[in-house]
């Protein structure tokens, strides 16, 4: 890669050994991805919950933390997605002391970076959403391709470490969606039916990730009837990236780089795939078909919107959730659901709000084997497609049918 | 005779392995059980099977940003893959990889999960002027 004099400055420890790490780190990346230089970045967002950290990842932050201020501070706005817990109701989800111990240390120690504890991966709806053409190192791959895909940022998926190392240096490796080529679509997608209910959009998102195949393929939508809102493409990007590894899509005439086919498609010949009603109702019924009833209902990943806040409370109105409901939203959300009275209304009903964390970042396995839970419900696509490997059987059902289970001893309809 | 067949890009050191192979994707949060060390998730093609210290041959990295830390902490308590071989790479598996001080390559002109037998003794050299994988 080239460098600049400050690039080589920083390699070579006139910043510290925390700056100097994390170029280094940077430079190694963007080799093996055949970065030839770095890009300067405006925010950057990272992903630790310590589930995924544990202790040695903890221990590594500790390193940084410990040094002096004018060595360990971040130099762009650098936030954080979901934490691994809600202290205020981590007795409720049985989390362990030593998890909670854990945490602490891992926000004492990004606090120490000067890292600003935003714990949530909806940050394009609630903190600062990037403008077109931004250059980002934004971890959660949510946040990256509603970013990319609705706003027009330019961001690669910045695991951790990376999105640390932009925070310490202010730039990134310029490589993948940072480029102009990358950001052409390389399939096309015709919809032949457009999804009413959040769940439908997630498995669209899910389709659309398992047909694409891999991070480098960027598919082209074309065929849907209306806008989508901001939460039905939080819902179908996160799901095209879990499922799929995708950080960009475009929806022809409805995303800014894609107002017409041909600014996405400029020549060739793409494979097309066909989708209707019938593969996201085959897709849906693939995860339900093996249960009758659910030990929870979980609505998360992404975090909720003010939005769907207020609709899980006015489907909660009048009734009584009899199996746990958990319902995970941001810091900068709950306020206002507080405020609103959505919180009174939803914990009235028998449903749980958590603020800050995220199921799946959570020690979900822990928290299965010490509450019993086994079967779960939720209207997210992503949730659906994480927590098998955690030893889950999830459903994934529209939020009006996980709020009726809920409230039917967890039988589904 | 041995087979060999070169990657786009390497990084890591040299190892040899018994090779775990299949046509599935790789996600340290998706698909394993980080304390078992198996492959956890009952969609995955290797699922109940233990990566520790196994070559993974695998068709693409899939998946969330976690693996990127997962690795480090894998790493740290030794319950960990001996390599990385991937058709599909992603920027996660770099940055994991390079925390981890691990060994991955990528990028093949074949499906290299066609190409390695399930349990062959495989060596891979990431730093070679073009990296490889080749059959022992």
């Amino acid at each position: 890669m080239r460098l600049t004099d400050e690039e080589l400055a920083m390699r070579a420890g006139t910043f510290g050994p925390a700056v100097a790490w994390a170029i280094d780190h940077q430079i190694k990346v963007g080799t093996y991805l055949g970065a030839e230089d770095f890009v300067p970045v405006a925010q950057a967002h990272i992903m630790a919950d310590t589930e995924s950290l544990g202790l040695a990842g903890v221990e590594w932050l500790e390193r940084w933390a410990k040094l002096p201020a004018a060595q360990r501070h971040v130099r762009i706005p650098t936030i954080t997605d979901p934490r691994g817990t809600d202290f205020a109701s981590a007795h409720k989800l049985k989390h362990q002391p030593w998890m909670l111990d854990l945490e602490r240390r891992a926000i004492a120690a990004f606090e120490a970076l000067g890292v600003l504890m935003t714990d949530t991966c909806i940050n394009y709806q609630t903190i600062m959403p990037p403008v077109r053409s931004e250059h980002c190192a934004y971890g959660d791959t949510g946040v990256v391709i509603y970013s990319n895909s609705v706003c027009g940022a330019r961001s690669n998926f910045e695991g951790g470490p990376s999105a640390l190392s932009a925070g310490l240096t202010g730039r990134t490796p310029r490589y993948g969606f940072h480029l102009d080529e990358h950001r052409l679509a390389t399939l096309i997608v015709q919809v032949g039916f457009t999804p009413r209910e959040l769940n439908e959009w997630g498995a669209l998102g899910g389709i659309v990730g398992k047909l694409a195949g891999d991070y480098w393929q960027v598919p082209a939508l074309i065929g849907l009837d209306r806008v989508p809102t901001s939460d039905e493409m939080k819902h179908f990007g996160a799901a095209a990236a879990s499922y799929g590894s995708l950080a960009l899509f475009h929806m022809i005439g409805i995303t800014p780089e894609a107002q017409r086919l041909d600014e996405v498609v400029p020549g060739g010949e793409l494979r097309t795939h066909d989708v209707g009603e019938a593969d996201i109702c085959a897709f849906q019924a693939g995860y339900a078909k093996a249960i009758d009833s659910v030990d929870l209902v979980v609505f998360s990943a992404p975090q909720l919107s003010l939005m769907e806040m207020r609709r899980v409370a006015e489907l909660l109105d009048g009734r009584r959730a009899t199996i746990p409901l958990f319902i995970a939203t941001s810091p900068q959300v709950k306020p206002d659901a507080d405020r609103m009275g959505l919180t009174a209304r939803i914990e009235a009903a028998g449903g749980t709000v958590l603020a800050g964390m995220c199921f799946y970042q959570s020690y979900a396995r822990e928290m299965a084997e010490a509450n019993g839970w086994k079967r779960l419900g939720t209207n997210s696509a992503k949730l659906t497609n994480i927590l098998g490997g955690y030893g889950y059987k999830p459903a994934l059902m529209s939020m009006e049918a996980c709020v009726a289970a809920a409230c039917a001893g967890g039988k589904l309809a | 005779m041995s087979k060999i067949f070169h990657a786009t890009a390497g990084m890591g050191r040299t190892v040899q392995g018994q090779a775990l192979v299949a046509k599935d994707g790789f996600s340290a949060r998706y698909d394993l059980d980080r304390i078992k060390g198996v492959f956890s998730r009952p969609e995955h093609k290797l699922s109940g099977e233990s990566y520790v210290g196994r070559v993974l041959v695998l068709d693409a990295a899939k998946g969330g940003v976690a693996t990127a830390w997962m690795l480090y902490e894998m790493q740290a308590r030794g319950v960990m893959p001996a390599a990385l071989v991937l058709n599909a790479v992603n920027p996660i598996m770099a940055q994991g990889v390079a925390l981890a001080d691990f060994t991955m390559i990528s990028g093949f002109d074949c499906d290299i999960t066609q190409a390695i037998p399930n349990g062959a003794t495989v060596e891979i050299d990431p730093n070679a002027e073009r990296p490889f994988i080749r059959l022992v």
